[in-house]
């Protein structure tokens, strides 16, 4: 108990408190024990309450591997990660197409969406004058709220028609849900990007510029060089939303459980996939969803630690 | 070269204008088109009557009932549990192995996929503790999802508050609860109320954890036990179906405007309190 009342050891967050005094005779009661023992159980209580948060992913790990796992041992590892044709009828569980499915989708709304993103937020930090700056950054933030569902309506009626036009077909495709998860991805990716351009110190802008360069050569060769990590770990959380997105792939993906064969034709991401199937799914089938649930977990529990790791990186100033 | 430099510049400059000018152009389309094609759909019997009919004519208040009961209950369910690790996370904890677990299990909770959420809502609430698909499985499963972004926008209220006021008070006497309690939390609070705020609106906007949770039946929930449907998984049916389009672009604009006022006021809350202080 006294061990977990210590004052913090960083200097900057040791405080005196009136609960003890440190001393090398060691520590000195100044209250009663009544006192004492109620702000150890409180702080032990809020401790509990901070561990909900390891407490909740462990849950989520075990009941949702617990659902899955018959499918590693019924289906096999290999047969359920890479089979390359899912038709649950047929017991044919591989969710090799779904998986190329989620990357397709998930890199293309990068490619079309990072120098979007990227280029805002160059703008809203570098360029922008203070007005327009004032207005854009908090309607972007705003706009980063606006319900996945919503996007995917937006992409079905609007989107999809433009899509069918320029590919034939229904419009139902990897291209729709490029489109619509770029313009998803877009705030996410652009305000991260944005902090990371602000935390640059003024003095290394007023450096570039004192030595003559223009705007670009000093966002160019100074300022996007020094914010490479803060951007990288906004692409990186970007492609976790994408890799994720559920309700908007899903309205305009086309679920059809194949490999991608052309930007027009209908494709299935993981994501999509587990939803159109649960409904109706039992037995082996609702196991391989759960199955492709602790996969898509797995993966975006790889993003955090992708991002943590970088920022360890950052500290080491490599 | 001086030309060339001159040039290359303003050609760079322009094209990330074009960025910024796209990217709000861009996200203001997908607002303007639902608000243009659902403003004509609003009224008071949409917002207060129940659907009817095979292809749901009519209002749409079941669904709004239950959205709203399903989010403030997760706000509920989630609120002391998230500030109180706040609290424990600014206020008392050591840096070391066990705050950088915590750390990083709230940063992973926060980038689960939502159908993964919902999948385990189903495994855990709806089918493991047998509470069924439900109001409370879904305030349940939301919580989940709520938590890191309480706790982290807590946490960062809490160490915003300047540390002279701490020494103050335990400069009275006053012990380490005492303090936290009755100095730093009512300091912070504004900020709290923001953050929790910003959480329940991204709870409004949910789709997958619902739809596993608390299911897809128009029903009016009264008890935390009863089903229903919520408004996003409303426009989801709608939108897919295709067969009633207005009821799909009313709710959409609904939708929108009552996260827009969660996001605004949050904002404004913000706004105020920064003049207080300042």
């Amino acid at each position: 108990m006294a061990e977990g009342l210590r004052p913090d050891p960083m200097p900057e967050e040791r405080e005196a408190t009136a609960l003890s005094v440190r001393g090398d005779a060691g520590t000195l009661k100044l209250v009663s024990k009544a006192t004492y023992f109620k702000e150890a159980a409180l702080k032990n209580l809020f401790l509990a309450c901070a561990f909900m948060a390891v407490a909740a992913v462990a849950l989520i790990f075990v009941f949702v591997g617990y659902r899955g796992w018959p499918v590693f041992t019924e289906v096999g590892a290999s047969n359920f990660l890479f089979g390359r044709e899912w038709l649950p009828t047929q017991d044919l569980f591989g969710i090799l197409p779904l998986f190329v499915g989620s990357i397709v989708v998930t890199i293309g709304a990068l490619l079309l969406g990072t120098p979007l993103a990227v280029g805002a937020a160059v703008f809203l930090s570098e360029i922008a004058p203070p007005k327009v700056r004032s207005v854009v950054r908090p309607a972007i933030e705003l706009l980063a709220g606006v319900p996945s569902v919503v996007y995917g309506f937006f992409g079905l009626l609007i989107l999809r028609p433009i899509v069918a036009d320029l590919t034939g077909g229904l419009g139902f495709g990897p291209l729709t849900a490029w489109i619509i998860l770029a313009i998803m991805i877009v705030p996410t990716i652009a305000t991260l990007t944005e902090d990371a351009l602000q935390s640059i110190p003024n003095g290394i802008r007023e450096a570039s510029y004192a030595m003559g360069a223009t705007t670009w050569q000093t966002i160019s060769r100074v300022l996007l060089p020094a914010a490479k990590i803060g951007i990288v770990d906004a692409i990186i959380l970007g492609m976790g939303r994408a890799i994720g997105e559920t309700m908007a792939v899903l309205m305009v993906v086309g679920n059809a459980p194949g490999f991608f064969r052309g930007m027009g034709k209908p494709l299935s991401t993981l994501t999509s996939q587990i939803v159109m199937d649960m409904p109706y799914a039992s037995g082996l089938h609702r196991t391989a969803l759960f199955g492709m649930a602790i996969i898509l977990f797995l993966v975006s529990m790889g993003l955090v630690l992708t991002v943590r790791l970088l920022s360890r990186f950052k500290e080491e100033g490599l | 070269m001086r030309d060339m430099k001159r040039i290359t510049n303003a050609a760079a400059l322009s094209v990330f204008w074009f960025a910024g000018l796209t990217t709000v152009v861009l996200l203001g389309a997908v607002i303007l088109y639902v608000f243009v094609n659902g403003i004509g759909h609003i009224n008071l019997a949409f917002i207060f009557t129940r659907p009817h009919g095979v292809n749901a004519e009519g209002g749409i208040w079941p669904m709004i009932v239950a959205t709203l009961y399903v989010t403030g209950l997760a706000m509920l369910i989630v609120t002391p549990i998230a500030v109180l690790a706040a609290v424990y996370l600014a206020e008392y904890a050591v840096q070391g192995r066990l705050v950088r677990t915590i750390r990083f299990a709230a940063d992973t909770l926060a980038g689960v996929p939502s159908i993964v959420m919902g999948l385990f809502g189903l495994a855990f609430f709806v089918e493991g503790l047998g509470i069924g698909f439900s109001v409370l499985s879904g305030a349940l499963a939301l919580s989940f999802l709520m938590l890191p972004i309480v706790m982290r926008t807590t946490e960062e209220a809490i160490r915003a508050v300047p540390k002279y006021i701490r020494w103050g008070s335990y400069g009275l006497g006053a012990t380490k609860w005492q303090t936290v309690s009755r100095i730093t939390i009512p300091a912070a609070m504004p900020r709290i109320i923001t953050g929790i705020i910003l959480a329940t609106g991204r709870a409004v906007g949910e789709t997958a954890v619902v739809i596993f949770t608390m299911g897809t039946m128009i029903f009016t929930p009264v008890l935390p036990t009863d089903p229903g449907r919520s408004m996003t998984v409303h426009l989801y049916q709608m939108a897919m179906e295709g067969i009633n389009l207005p009821a799909a672009f009313g709710t959409a604009l609904l939708l929108m405007v009552m996260i827009l006022f969660f996001n605004l006021s949050a904002r404004w809350l913000l706004r105020r309190n920064r003049r207080m202080q300042g």
